[in-house]
């Protein structure tokens, strides 16, 4: 994601430690080339060799992209509860950066989800959007939600307030997770039910299911890479933002040493 | 605990009897909100008779932003956050006395909305036991979430904004469940309306819950 280098992040002074400043390894680089290969694999599998539904028909394909980034974005969602529950627990870094990225991709594949349900309802349901539906209007309240912690991540405060409150509001979002996934069992729902893990037998079968789990290899790829390259960007702008609180007392100590000892004028 | 969750109460309790923002600013809030939807809806008595259940709690959701904002806000200036910290006070307690006296606040304030939608929007009151369950059911799973997200907000850059991003959609299920229940109750809907008065039972259970359990989490940090 950033060309490799080694270098103080800028506006530090020279008493900084060097900060590497990459977030690319050989073996995201390799993870990345595989998610390429397998998304080129997806589209060309999904649109040419996997037919069309007698019920759905081409709209079927959309169901390629939605299916896997829901069910990826409630995994990262899981991911980021349990790791904010464990950043509460032992306050180290490694859970709360693992929480920060994973919550922002859930977002992100959530978001997906969303726009591709609404390509999908228009053709099929003759609207994008339908209000009395509990598994769209709860899954737009769970987006809401996780929204609101990018937002509070987001928002510059010290790191271990910020890494707490941005902790209790992922447990609190996940509370939800499991009612979007039961909604359509629980209440009269227009969207459909389970399809893979229904009771008895997949609804999906041949290319339509193989082009169905192509997609979630390749959302299940493109989430692990975009996780590792979120976790480690977040591990530096951490190191940059404690390098340069480093630098600037250093700063403050030598004004204070240069007052001290008359050593100079002190601006 | 229990001594802590008192205290907590009455301290807030105490504030609001001294400042009275509650009784001056969030009541005539409410009244002015009751009059923009009869506006909104072209004062038609029988859509807003209709609405009033949604409405109700459209208003109590406003009402609790700007009240649970307050009583966060009342623990901020003046070292206060550190002193709490000090006190030796359960963070247990003092999330569930914030949250009483957020509840006892808002039931005050659903009394004064709930007057005015009888009067201005000609409401049949029919149901009284499923209202009169759903309203305490409902404002406990309010004050929770504004207990856990008011003092969470109340330390960030643009807490204004930030406090009703957060707290509503937690509280959209809590909308829904007692919008419900009115319609029922109201019978403008048709269907079981004890399920919903559960369902709002289970909310305030588990927004009670969720708020004991990262109350010292929080309370440390904010």
């Amino acid at each position: 994601m950033t060309d490799q280098t080694s270098a103080a992040p800028a506006g530090t002074a020279d008493t900084a430690k060097p900060v590497a400043m990459s977030t690319s390894s050989r073996g995201t680089k390799a993870l990345g080339l595989l998610t390429l290969v397998s998304a080129v694999f997806t589209i060309l599998y999904s649109f040419w060799f996997s037919k069309a539904d007698v019920e759905l028909g081409n709209t079927v394909r959309i169901l390629y992209v939605h299916v896997p980034t829901v069910s990826i974005a409630y995994l990262c969602m899981l991911v980021n509860a349990g790791a904010s529950a464990f950043y509460l627990w032992k306050r180290t870094a490694f859970p709360d950066l693992l929480a920060a990225a994973t919550g922002e991709i859930g977002v992100l594949l959530l978001g997906l989800t969303i726009l591709a349900g609404m390509m999908w309802g228009k053709p099929t349901w003759g609207t994008f959007w339908e209000w009395g539906d509990p598994r769209l209007t709860s899954t737009l309240l769970l987006f809401l939600m996780y929204l609101g912690y990018v937002t509070v991540r987001n928002i510059p405060a010290p790191r271990s307030a910020r890494n707490t409150r941005s902790a209790v509001i992922g447990i609190i979002s996940a509370l939800l997770i499991y009612p979007v996934k039961m909604s359509t069992e629980w209440w009269g729902s227009l969207h459909q039910g389970r399809t893979i893990s229904a009771p008895g037998a997949s609804k999906i079968h041949g290319a339509q299911e193989f082009a169905l789990y192509s997609g979630f290899l390749t959302f299940m790829l493109f989430a692990a890479w975009l996780t590792i390259h979120r976790f480690r960007v977040g591990w530096l702008q951490d190191q940059a933002d404690a390098t340069e609180l480093d630098a600037v007392i250093a700063d403050r100590r030598a004004e204070a040493g240069a007052e001290q000892f008359g050593l100079g004028e002190v601006h | 605990m229990w001594h802590d969750v008192w205290l907590v109460c009455r301290k807030d309790l105490r504030i609001e009897a001294r400042t009275r923002v509650t009784l001056n600013h969030v009541a005539p809030f409410v009244l002015t909100v009751v009059m923009l939807f009869a506006f909104a809806l072209d004062a038609d008595t029988t859509l807003l008779r209709r609405a009033t259940g949604g409405l109700f709690w459209v208003t109590v959701l406003f009402a609790a932003n700007a009240i649970a904002q307050r009583s966060a806000s009342v623990d901020r200036p003046d070292g206060l956050p550190d002193a709490l910290r000090l006190s030796n006070l359960s963070p247990a307690g003092m999330f569930l006395g914030k949250t009483l006296s957020l509840f006892l606040q808002l039931t005050a304030t659903e009394l004064v909305l709930a007057v005015a939608m009888v009067l201005m929007y000609d409401v049949r009151l029919r149901g009284i036991a499923l209202i009169l369950a759903s309203i305490p059911l409902g404002t406990l799973a309010i004050a929770a979430v504004g207990s856990v997200y008011g003092p969470l907000a109340a330390g960030l850059q643009g807490r204004e904004s930030i406090l009703p991003l957060l707290m509503l959609p937690a509280l959209a299920p809590v909308l829904l469940a007692a919008t419900n229940a009115f319609g029922v109750a109201f019978g403008t809907t048709v269907g079981p309306g004890w399920r919903w008065v559960v369902m709002l039972g289970m909310l305030g259970a588990i927004y009670v819950a969720a708020g004991t359990a990262t109350s010292a989490a929080l309370l440390e940090e904010t």
